[in-house]
């Protein structure tokens, strides 16, 4: 268990190593071992159109929590490339400050195209990192899809930033990214179409207030210039506060892991019947037929369904 | 009608199995005509040499009168190393001189900087002090030669140095004549050596072009650069219309300063580079001359005909020179250099054969030198003007490139200008993307690179290098710390005040720089003090 | 599920010249690798810190500037003193072959020139990152090879 006893005293070769192996699902075992230690850090998610300087933003986030001695992890997650399967993670060029210090581990991420994966494997690495004794793990990722949306669904408390260019806050609002937002960012704010933006986004909010009993702040950060940092750093821990204190940190991290529980069960069934059930030579064998159809998808897959059932029992 | 004739025989050729499109990609065909350019018409696109819009040389008797200034650019280890490499080039017949300077001058950062280990004198000369620059222009007559410095964020600190080295020569600034680099844009956009985020620089810029305009008045005050555009990669279209976007923008940040755009526009000056296609090169040149003449008076409503000429210095394009059998880069070189003067040139450097393994040695320097005057000498091209001008293929390229420059014109201006462009990633995102580009039609052997991926040979070339001894380090690090002790520091503090004073108020800071400067205050002192004012540049994620 | 092979692209020093280094980041993307690029004017210090955290194989640095004999050898030594050095150090540059040589032999294991094809570089690196986690780092021995690092 020596790799454990060096992930809890904070060893980067090993916590690095240990992500990698989560990230290819290459030791199942390695997280069961992990998960006693876990629980302790608090989540942040970071999500907004790309180009909305989200790592800036993370950079200097970081920058402040550190100031209070807090150790900080960051897992950056960038979209892998659909036609090659690699991907170019340039999130640490906006990291710099933070590459040395002691009390920063940073990781970049490919989505790796799978997507329902994606957000499990995310969150598999930061528990890594919980364990490794961060305070704070800041989960960026680019707000474009149902990815990022689970994603965010994990994190304690979900910044979204965007950006006073024209559309952006229609944009935001179809992608789902207002709703999973505890607080708003409009990051550039010394561009034009902040203040217009800023008043769509507080109207916006107006009616989920008044439901959810927490004050959703939308804030004007300039992040090349840390203006507006102070009071973004003092919202996310008012956030997390509030979460505490009202007793839904607890409930809402309990309703998480029930829903994790649920899908590894889906998982393991899925896995159970790609390997067990389902034989691809079988399919293989029968596929012609359906092709010419003179079999039918549905009528195998209830087939495979009772023979399933049949196993089970 | 002819023409069918030749049209009909034509499909009945069978063409070689080639790409026929130039390096940067654009269609050719296979004949140009007087079809090719029907609209043409002489006195409105081509002109006269020296008369608008100057497509054919920005003088009237253009080399007739005096040829191109033969320029090497080049600087390595201590200032007297490279001292001693200028006499050499003066005495082979060089007529100007171009300062190389190390990665952490360049950087506005002392030898003694932790960043600056191991890059100290390494691929130009180093300079922390007025001293130092003192020794790199001993026994040279600074009234008697121009001198082009490629410097850019501390531009103004090496400017105050050469003043000050002149003063003390006796010779007065006003009679200084050579370019300072000082094109900030571009280095945002390709050759990333940046300290302050764009707008301060634009600050320090139009501080330099409005003393200089008053003191300095021979003094080139920035060379607005293509080739570092184009060495990062960038098609000739690319180059050609960010070098000119970025022209006008200075222009705009000059007017915008409130100094007269008659007074400030004459001491413009262009860098292009001269690559590997050869009739693309010379058309860029003539397109170029003819956009800024034209926009310069129609836009910018200048009166005055100097406002008018681009004048440019040229230089081989080094990114096309190849390890594999070196000695062909003597010819790609001549060809490059054959180019710039076809295409109208006022100075032009040559690369050095040696260039993809080190700093040139003695000897490839002057081969490069020769290059030139063989051209000059030997060729006849420098006999009459312009003696491209007319030709169906150029005048269409030339058209071409010009319609080209519009349309990038046009999207750089709806994204907000350069500046917003820059931090949007535009140029370095069109930059990357055609150099990836390039690199692959490369490996798909679309395009050639003779020695690389064609006629290629075993076994590998053994030339005689330039090496930089680590001492250059050591010595360079110890002369900087004997002068911090010999000057009178409290002098140099007060200087440093008053600079970061002067950037906090905005008055001009060049007055400030050339205190500091004369109390032998460092160039890493001069930049940090206004970084605090300034703040510091960090570059986009782009691919 | 195989292990992706990642490489952490870095401009170490003060030298601007990216542009071979991004057209290889991008070459190496595009046949199936994670790149992590560390963006212009990197510390040695940050450069190893870096491709600890992000796990790599292979650390590919470029130098235009002529400070390869001092930037590699400290790259080396770091990586040596994080108990990193399974990290496959390869470079590639303005770099005469005399001081390719030394390198090499000082545990750069390999140099490429200007006009290399990135095609070159795709295979080297595949080759050398198969035999690797073929010999150095099979999965299972992860524990024990922790084990002896201590």
């Amino acid at each position: 268990m020596n790799f454990l006893k060096k992930i809890l005293k904070g060893d980067k070769l090993t916590i690095a190593r240990v992500i990698s192996d989560v990230e290819n699902e290459s030791n199942a075992k390695i997280l069961e071992k992990i998960f006693p230690y876990t629980g302790k850090a608090y989540h942040i998610g970071i999500t907004g159109p790309p180009g909305a300087g989200k790592s800036t933003l993370v950079n200097v986030i970081a920058k402040r929590l550190l100031e209070k001695n807090n150790k900080i992890g960051i897992i950056a997650v960038d979209p892998t490339s659909p036609f090659s399967g690699g991907a170019l993670l340039g999130d640490r060029i906006r990291m710099t400050d933070l590459a040395l210090n002691k009390n920063v581990f940073i990781r970049s991420m490919a989505s790796r195209g799978s997507l329902g994966g994606l957000a499990r494997k995310t969150i598999d690495a930061a528990l890594v990192l919980d364990a490794a004794g961060m305070d704070y793990i800041l989960i960026e990722t680019i707000g474009v899809g149902q990815v990022e949306l689970d994603i965010a669904e994990v994190c304690d408390t979900t910044v979204v930033i965007l950006v006073p260019e024209s559309g952006d806050s229609v944009q935001a609002m179809k992608a789902g990214l207002l709703e999973i937002a505890d607080i708003i960012v409009v990051n550039k704010g010394d561009r034009d179409g902040v203040d217009r933006l800023l008043m769509e986004l507080k109207f916006a909010f107006e009616l989920r207030e008044q439901k959810a009993g927490w004050d959703f702040p939308v804030l004007k950060t300039t992040a090349t210039t840390e203006a507006g940092i102070d009071t973004l750093v003092f919202e996310i821990q008012n956030h997390q506060e509030y979460l505490n204190k009202s007793g839904r940190l607890e409930k809402e991290r309990k309703a998480k892991l029930m829903r994790r529980i649920n899908e590894l069960v889906g998982d393991k069934i899925k896995l159970h019947l790609r390997e067990k059930i389902i034989q691809k030579e079988e399919l293989e064998r029968i596929i012609d037929k359906v092709y010419e159809r003179k079999l039918n998808p549905y009528n195998i897959a209830d087939k495979i369904a009772k023979k399933m059932i049949k196993t089970r029992n | 009608m002819k023409k069918d004739i030749w049209d009909k025989k034509l499909k009945t050729c069978k063409e070689r199995d080639h790409d026929f499109t130039t390096v940067s990609g654009r269609v050719t065909k296979t004949l140009y005509t007087p079809d090719s350019i029907r609209d043409f018409d002489y006195d409105r696109d081509l002109g006269y040499p020296g008369e608008f819009p100057y497509v054919r040389g920005v003088y009237t008797n253009m080399y007739r009168g005096r040829l191109w200034t033969m320029r090497q650019f080049s600087g390595f280890g201590t200032p007297k190393d490279t001292n001693k490499r200028y006499k050499y080039l003066l005495n082979h017949g060089q007529t100007g001189l171009s300062v190389a300077f190390d990665f952490p001058t360049l950087y506005g950062r002392d030898s003694d900087d932790s960043l600056a280990r191991g890059e100290v004198g390494k691929c130009g000369v180093a300079i922390d002090t007025l001293r130092d620059m003192e020794i790199l222009f001993h026994g040279i007559p600074l009234d008697q030669i121009s001198t082009s410095m490629t410097i850019n964020p501390p531009a103004a600190m090496l400017l105050a140095m050469y003043i000050v080295v002149g003063e003390k020569q006796g010779v007065p600034m006003k009679f200084l004549t050579g370019t300072i680099q000082n094109d900030m844009l571009k280095e945002y956009q390709a050759q990333k050596t940046w300290i302050y985020p764009p707008e301060p620089s634009m600050r320090i810029i139009t501080d330099i072009m409005a003393y200089c305009t008053e003191h300095v008045p021979r003094w080139n005050t920035i060379s607005i650069s293509g080739y570092h555009i184009r060495e990062a990669g960038s098609t000739a279209l690319q180059e050609l219309a960010f070098t000119l976007k970025n022209g006008f923008t200075y222009v705009e940040y000059g007017i915008k300063a409130g100094l007269s755009v008659d007074k400030f526009s004459p001491r413009l000056s262009f860098f292009f580079n001269s690559h590997l296609d050869f009739f693309e090169e010379i058309a860029k040149y003539r397109a170029a001359r003819r956009i800024w003449a034209r926009l310069m008076q129609d836009k910018y409503n200048a009166q005055s005909p100097r406002s008018y000429l681009m004048r440019f210095h040229t230089q081989t394009a080094g990114c096309t020179l190849t390890a594999q059998q070196p000695q062909n880069n003597i010819m790609r070189t001549a060809f490059q250099a054959l180019a710039a003067v076809l295409g109208g040139t006022q100075s032009l450097h040559t690369n050095s054969m040696d260039e993809t393994y080190a700093l040139p040695t003695e000897n490839a320097v002057k081969i490069a030198l020769r290059t030139q005057q063989l051209i000059a000498y030997e060729t006849g091209v420098a006999n009459t003007i312009d003696p491209i001008g007319g030709s169906y293929y150029v005048e269409a390229l030339t058209n071409e490139l010009e319609q080209g420059v519009y349309k990038y014109f046009a999207a750089i201006d709806k994204m907000g200008g350069v500046v917003k462009a820059i931090d949007k990633g535009f140029f370095q995102r069109e930059i990357s993307r055609s150099a990836y580009q390039y690199q692959k039609s490369l490996e798909k052997k679309e395009k050639y690179h003779v020695g690389v991926n064609i006629f290629e040979e075993e076994g590998k070339a053994e030339m005689e290098l330039l090496r930089i001894p680590k001492q250059v380090e050591r010595d360079q690090v110890k002369a900087l710390k004997g002068i911090k002790r010999e000057r009178n520091n409290k002098k140099v503090k007060e200087a440093l005040r008053g600079l970061h004073k002067a950037a906090a108020d905005g008055s001009n800071l060049m007055p400030k720089i050339l205190d500091c400067v004369r109390a032998y205050a460092t160039l890493g002192e001069m930049c940090a003090s206004l970084k605090e004012e300034f703040g510091e540049y960090h570059e986009p994620i782009i691919f | 599920m195989d292990r992706k092979i990642r490489v952490l692209v870095g401009k170490p020093g003060l030298d601007g010249h990216d542009r071979g280094a991004k057209v290889v980041a991008a070459a190496l993307r595009d046949a199936g690798m994670e790149v992590i690029y560390t963006g212009l004017h990197q510390t040695c210090e940050s450069i190893v810190e870096a491709a600890i955290q992000e796990d790599v194989h292979i650390i590919g640095l470029s130098i235009l500037s002529g400070a390869h004999m001092t930037i590699f050898p400290k790259v080396l030594s770091l990586l040596e003193k994080k108990q990193a050095k399974a990290i496959i150090v390869i470079g590639g540059g303005i770099i005469p072959r005399e001081d390719m040589k030394k390198l090499e032999k000082k545990g750069v294991k390999k140099l490429f020139g200007p006009g290399t094809p990135t095609t070159e570089i795709v295979h080297w690196i595949r080759e050398n990152v198969g035999a690797r986690s073929g010999k150095t780092r099979p999965r299972k021995s992860k524990k024990t090879r922790s084990a002896k690092k201590r």
